[in-house]
């Protein structure tokens, strides 16, 4: 069984489309903040679909007007961690929401070789599975 | 990153959105065309309404404004055209209308295309600079971000500079706004202002800063006539008006405030008002069983003004 069939890791919004453009990145960014939402930007170079927090680059950014803030803060990510997954969220603070409506992938490494499924036998005929990303063998920071 | 194994239904088709900005002008060939399409001239008309005097600094915005224009019909027509570098120091004495001007400058470059968002970020030494190591830079990065798209105003910018302490980290906050001023000009304009003779003392201690400003614009002291002008205008906007003879002792406070220390142009017009409506509610309030009419309510009479310091020491 495939368990990482197109060979990229989906996760967010827009993650089974072709790997979007700065411009295309730019008009997502542009639509959050008229909607009113504060971006920001984290990474992780362990993509569990369990690893729900991944590290944040800087603060939420609140207050923007225009994309290129956005874009500033990314291109800086992304030449701090060159193959790590950087994802942008969008937080909706509007009372009773307050939560991350908008969540895409920007950035991840060369080669993704995505994860294996373990079984574990238990008791009786029981099995026990759990996933595991293959690149998560090897400690922090060499992963990609 | 990989190809992916399958394929999208019209996928192929990706439209580059990038570059829908120039291509919405492509039909103007003349600059009447031009100032249709971005609707700069009313901003004029307001400018020339709204702000009394200040020609130098009118014509410099026309200035600006026609080079702008120019270089939309020139990149309309395909030729190259470099964004020019607009960041702008405005250096004049307190009350002459920096800030004033810098809100309607992010307007008119916004109508001509040239900031994307049109919005004023005003900030002071406070907003940029740290107050231990490792807090400046992040803050100043985070004025600009949401700067970028319009116009970061920082008013008496010369507080960034401290050269009595070689420690100070208004330093670190000059650096990264120099790197961005220079990198992204084209999604923010900076302003910065001041009193003018302390921003030459900047100026020359940050020759880098100084050269990365294409516009210096001295912002000059009203003339009577103009403060009085714009007296008219703020009592209109509140809706009061001078009684008979009134404008007349108005002057004559002006001509004498004008020679005291400490006058602030338009910011002492405004101060001398109040302290008038001040003295004009005491003395509608002395007379408790008069009818009050609207007359009475918004007329400034000569006694309001006259009770004034700057008249009861005439030798200063």
């Amino acid at each position: 069984m495939m368990t990482n069939p197109t060979g990229k890791i989906t996760q967010g919004q827009f993650s089974f489309l072709p790997e979007l453009t700065d411009a295309e990145i730019r008009l997502q960014i542009d639509y959050g903040l008229g909607k009113g939402y504060a971006w920001s930007i984290e990474y992780t170079d362990d993509p569990h679909p369990r690893n729900t927090y991944w590290e944040m680059f800087g603060m939420p950014m609140f207050d923007l007007q225009d994309a290129a803030g956005v874009m500033m803060e990314l291109a800086s990510c992304r030449k701090t961690f060159p193959s790590h997954y950087i994802r942008l969220m969008a937080f909706d603070s509007t009372r009773n929401v307050e939560s991350i409506v908008m969540s895409f992938i920007v950035n991840r490494p060369e080669n993704e070789p995505g994860f294996g499924l373990l079984r574990q036998e238990v008791g009786g005929r029981s099995i026990r599975y759990t996933v595991h990303g293959y690149a998560s063998d090897k400690p922090e920071g060499s992963r990609y | 990153m990989n190809a992916p194994d399958y394929h999208i239904p019209g996928s192929t088709a990706v439209a580059p959105a990038a570059d829908a900005g120039p291509h919405e002008m492509t039909c103007a060939r003349t600059v009447n065309e031009v100032l249709a399409q971005s609707q700069v001239e009313s901003v004029f008309d307001e400018l020339e309404r709204d702000l009394v005097g200040l020609v130098p600094i009118k014509q410099r915005i026309r200035d600006i404004a026609a080079l702008l224009v120019i270089d939309k019909l020139r990149i309309n027509l395909g030729l190259a055209a470099e964004a020019p570098s607009l960041h702008m120091c405005f250096t004049g004495n307190p009350g002459t209308g920096k800030t004033t001007v810098a809100l309607r400058m992010a307007e008119i470059l916004h109508r001509l295309g040239y900031v994307r968002k049109g919005h004023l970020v005003a900030v002071t030494r406070d907003d940029l600079v740290g107050q231990y190591i490792g807090h400046t830079a992040p803050k100043t990065r985070e004025v600009l971000k949401k700067a970028m798209g319009g116009v970061l105003f920082i008013d008496e910018a010369y507080y960034l500079y401290r050269p009595e302490n070689e420690r100070d980290y208004g330093q670190e906050a000059i650096e990264i706004l120099l790197q961005v001023m220079e990198n992204q000009r084209d999604d923010l304009v900076v302003i910065l202002a001041g009193y003018k003779d302390r921003m030459n003392t900047f100026f020359k201690s940050n020759p880098g800063l100084s050269s990365r400003i294409a516009h210096h614009l001295d912002f000059p002291d009203y003339a009577v006539d103009e403060l009085s002008q714009i007296a008219q205008r703020m009592l209109t906007q509140q809706h009061y008006h001078f009684g008979d003879g009134a404008e007349d002792v108005f002057r004559d406070y002006l001509e004498r405030r004008i020679g005291q220390p400490h006058f602030a142009n338009a910011r002492s017009v405004r101060n001398a008002l109040d302290r008038a409506r001040l003295r004009q509610a005491s003395r509608l309030f002395s007379e408790r069983d008069r009818v009050l009419d609207k007359a009475d309510l918004t007329t400034l009479v000569p006694a309001d003004l006259l009770a004034s310091r700057v008249f009861q020491n005439p030798s200063s």
